[in-house]
């Protein structure tokens, strides 16, 4: 009786661990769509009630009264709002963003454009900014109140407290016009551009995959300095929260027992104690990821990288509202997709998660 | 090719490495890379195109039938794709002859069936630049008829009244007179669109330059068309790159990644020209600065008391202080460079004069006067400045500063005192601007004449109007231009407008770029005859 018992409960147990997966997934799925159809929703009343009038946008001041109508009439404007919300709804679900009024073709494709400039810039800005911020944040909690915390702190500080167009036109100037270390704005040299296959739209993988090792470095040397400027800016957080973190775990009893029995003071900061930050710092991580994906507008005017931040503001400005909700669709599976992301991780990395 | 990609190279590896100053990096003599911000473009359809530099790439790639010299602006409009043409005893139709033996890039001869087609396709599309050729009375029904292939070669156009020749012609100098390959773009003609949509991201021209792409914000580039019927230009490639920022593009200007800066600041101006190797081009563009006075407010509506007003304005000091070198002083409503424009500035800040003007309209003891301005930076200034020097003769003003659109709306319904505003011509003739200032059939509230200027300040001119009407219908050119000037004088003592300012365009250049034309107030930048 016992037996069966038991044997129920494994049963039970395996079936039940196999639909959590399941039940998971449809969660998140859920998730997913309600966060997306709601942001989409309130983009698109933004867009709407917003006192700019698309027509004029695509037609001009000076339009005769019949060439505004018929415009009016293909933008659809003449329906109900709410049905023009699900017109376009509907369009996106079937992977059709409309048109974008600026640069007249599918907003996917300028998208497709777009974003993976964007991507780059923010990939190289985050690989160099947590490269640079956590070791910092450790170092400097370890070192608490010393002269190397007090540095770390105002290292940070400027990074947060600069204005970024400020820094990176100064930048400009030193390392591009006096020193001539770097090339200047824009992703590439403009006798390198066109010569790669476009593949993944990244200019430095695309280039190391058609063997160009010229049009690598060229890239190397623009995108060098608007992504240190992000990661400098990324840096800035990453480190003051790798440093309050790790001073919580110093602070705990396991690192005195570590301490105690003789373990060096390698191992108990940069594995006990760096470990045990691990999971909090993958949430702060992803975060400032996310945040430079969005696009940062002011680095990418100022260095003429056509990402996706300059392509959604240059939108919002003039009423190209396809364009804008195309991006924000772009932005918001971005942050889902990171949030999906570093949920994993967390049970790869945090046992209890399991 | 390959020397050259290896110089590059090196180049490259010596900014990347080195960690003395990088030697400055001139771009090839075949090639001009220009800065400019080039977001506005949103079609390269010429019967689409209305903006400013769509219509600096549209004049570079389409031939039109008549077209202004870049080396001789002030010549007017001279044949192009048209060899000659011939009015009729009646004045309304023009008959053109094509000119011979010229190709489109596509290798396709150039005739009047392109010519007929391309006119009947932007007065059948009806996009925004349509009504420059539908005011002469085309329309979708009728262009069958008014525009009519001949033969091969010559072709005509009817417009429904008698106008001045120099009228029609300047009007199909517009980047909407630009003549595509009709056989070309039929065969991308999708749904009965006329092949509007493959003229978006597409060209079909026959002018000095082929596009090579067009990357939206990014940059646009082209290659040289070596069959150009005036000769083959010498630089054979021309990339366009955006660059927003004033502060970048001096940069690239200074350190030589390239040879012309469209959009420098003042600063920038200053910084930039006082470098070796680099030089400022100083051209007048059509916008113009105003102020209007509403002839609905009983005291605005004395002619002393507008003459006055003229008096009070600060032109000089302004122009030397916030807008130095992007306005300079300008006082009649045809912007120079334009057909029949004159220079005369008979108005100066003069407090004393303004004094007694206003003592013989018999409100020397002052009144209240509201401004109404948009929120922009050197508008705002200009009312501030008026402010100022309106004071001294006792007229106190308040202002009222709004968005464009409710600024715009106070103005459109004839509810402002004295609005500051701003005027860019839309087509390269002088009717353009005399049919808005100095043009006002009906004055009436109910006529809603919110398009012309005259009607929103209530002025009702109507020996102007006629004579600007009679201007209209003058063929000869020399007498139509002594009518404008002559208009514009009278314009000048009696309009309660004060014309105050002309947009002045600074461009910086490297030395070495000889021939560069931005193309004044009338008409866009021209590539074909730089050289290096």
């Amino acid at each position: 009786m016992a037996l069966t018992t038991d044997q129920e409960q494994r049963k039970r147990r395996r079936k039940s661990s196999f639909s959590p997966w399941i039940m998971g997934f449809g969660r998140v799925a859920f998730t997913v769509a309600i966060t997306m159809i709601g942001l989409l929703f309130i983009t698109f009343i933004i867009g709407r009630v917003m006192p700019i009038d698309p027509v004029l946008s695509i037609v001009g001041e000076s339009a005769s009264k019949s060439t505004y109508d018929e415009a009016y009439r293909q933008l659809g404007l003449d329906k109900p709002i709410i049905v023009q919300f699900f017109i376009f709804l509907w369009d996106v679900v079937r992977g059709d963003f409309g048109e974008s009024l600026l640069t007249a073709r599918p907003v996917l494709d300028d998208l497709i454009r777009v974003f993976p400039a964007t991507l780059e810039l923010a990939t190289v800005g985050t690989i160099i900014g947590v490269g640079l911020g956590v070791p910092l944040g450790v170092i400097a909690a370890v070192k608490q109140g010393t002269w190397i915390d007090h540095i770390a702190r105002v290292v940070a500080l400027i990074g947060y407290s600069m204005p970024v167009f400020w820094i990176g036109l100064i930048g400009l100037l030193v390392f591009y016009g006096k020193l001539g270390w770097i090339s200047g704005p824009g992703r590439l040299d403009i006798f390198y551009v066109d010569i790669i296959p476009t593949v993944t739209g990244m200019i430095l993988i695309d280039s190391l995959l058609a063997g160009d090792t010229s049009v690598f470095w060229n890239a190397v040397s623009h995108i060098i300095l608007p992504a240190g400027l992000l990661a400098y800016y990324s840096l800035a957080y990453i480190s003051r929260m790798t440093r309050s973190f790790m001073l919580e775990q110093l602070d705990q009893e396991y690192i005195t027992t570590a301490r105690v029995k003789g373990l060096s003071e390698h191992a108990v900061v940069w594995r006990h104690a760096l470990g045990n930050v691990k999971v909090p710092l993958i949430t702060v991580i992803a975060l400032s990821y996310a945040g430079l994906l969005e696009g940062s507008v002011l680095t990418e005017t100022i260095f003429s990288w056509p990402g996706i931040g300059l392509y959604i503001t240059t939108a919002l400005l003039s009423a190209d509202m396809n364009a804008v909700l195309g991006g924000t669709v772009v932005v918001g599976l971005v942050f889902v997709c990171l949030n999906i992301f570093s949920d994993l991780l967390y049970k790869f990395f945090d046992p209890r998660a399991k | 090719m390959n020397t050259f990609k290896s110089l590059m190279l090196g180049v490259a590896a010596v900014a990347i490495t080195a960690t003395a100053p990088a030697a400055f990096a001139a771009t090839p003599d075949n090639i001009l890379v220009i800065a400019n911000r080039i977001d506005d473009i949103t079609t390269l359809d010429p019967a689409q195109s209305f903006e400013f530099a769509g219509g600096d790439l549209s004049r570079n790639i389409y031939g039109k039938l008549v077209n202004f010299d870049p080396t001789d602006l002030s010549k007017g409009y001279q044949p192009d794709l048209a060899e000659s043409w011939t009015v009729s005893e009646d004045g309304k139709t023009i008959t053109f002859k094509m000119r011979a033996g010229v190709k489109f890039h596509s290798g396709n001869p150039v005739t009047a069936a392109d010519a007929v087609y391309s006119l009947q396709r932007a007065v059948k599309l009806n996009k925004t630049p349509a009504f420059i050729l539908t005011q002469f009375g085309f329309s979708a029904e009728n262009a069958d008829q008014t525009i009519k292939q001949i033969d091969d070669m010559t072709f005509s156009i009817t417009t429904d009244a008698k106008y001045a020749t120099s009228f029609v012609l300047n009007c199909l100098t517009a980047t909407i007179g630009g003549i595509v390959d009709s056989k070309t773009v039929m065969s991308h003609e999708k749904d009965g669109d006329m092949g509007n949509n493959w003229l978006k991201t597409n060209t079909a021209g026959s002018g000095a330059y082929k596009l090579v792409n067009w990357k939206p914000n990014e940059s646009y580039s082209l290659i040289v068309n070596k069959d150009f019927y005036q000769g083959a230009p010498k630089i054979e490639r021309v990339i366009v790159r955006h660059i927003q920022e004033s502060a970048t593009q001096r940069l690239l200007l200074e350190k030589g990644d390239i040879d012309i800066a469209r959009n420098l600041n003042p600063q920038d101006v200053a910084g930039a020209g006082s470098k070796d190797g680099i030089s400022i081009l100083s051209d007048l563009r059509g916008r113009l600065m105003y102020i209007s006075m509403n002839q609905k407010d009983p005291n605005l509506a004395k002619p002393k008391v507008v003459e006055a007003l003229k008096y009070l304005i600060d032109y000089k000091g302004m122009q030397d202080s916030f807008l130095k070198g992007q306005y300079t002083i300008h006082q009649a409503f045809l912007p120079r460079t334009y057909l029949g424009e004159i220079a005369d500035k008979p108005y100066s800040l003069n407090i004393e004069k303004a004094k007694a003007l206003l003592k013989e309209a018999g409100v020397e003891a002052g009144f209240e006067l509201k401004i109404n301005v948009r929120e922009a930076q050197e508008r705002i200034e200009i009312a501030q400045s008026l402010q100022n020097t309106f004071a001294k003769a006792n007229i106190k003003i308040t202002l009222q500063v709004g968005t464009g659109k409710a600024t715009l709306g106070v103005y459109r319904a004839r509810e402002h005192q004295i609005y500051v505003g701003a005027w860019g011509p839309d087509y390269p003739d002088p009717n353009t601007n005399a049919g808005t200032f100095a043009f006002n059939p009906d004055n009436s509230d109910e006529a809603k004449a919110t398009g012309l200027l005259a009607w929103r300040n209530s002025w009702a001119l109507p020996e102007m109007s006629k004579a600007t009407k009679a201007a209209v219908q003058e063929s000869d050119r020399d007498a139509r231009a002594k009518m404008y000037e002559a208009l514009q004088r009278e314009h000048q003592k009696r309009a309660p407008f004060a014309v105050m300012f002309q947009k002045i365009e600074q461009t910086g250049i490297r030395s070495n770029v000889k021939g560069l034309n931005t193309g004044g107030a009338i008409t866009q930048v021209s590539y074909w005859p730089i050289t290096k």
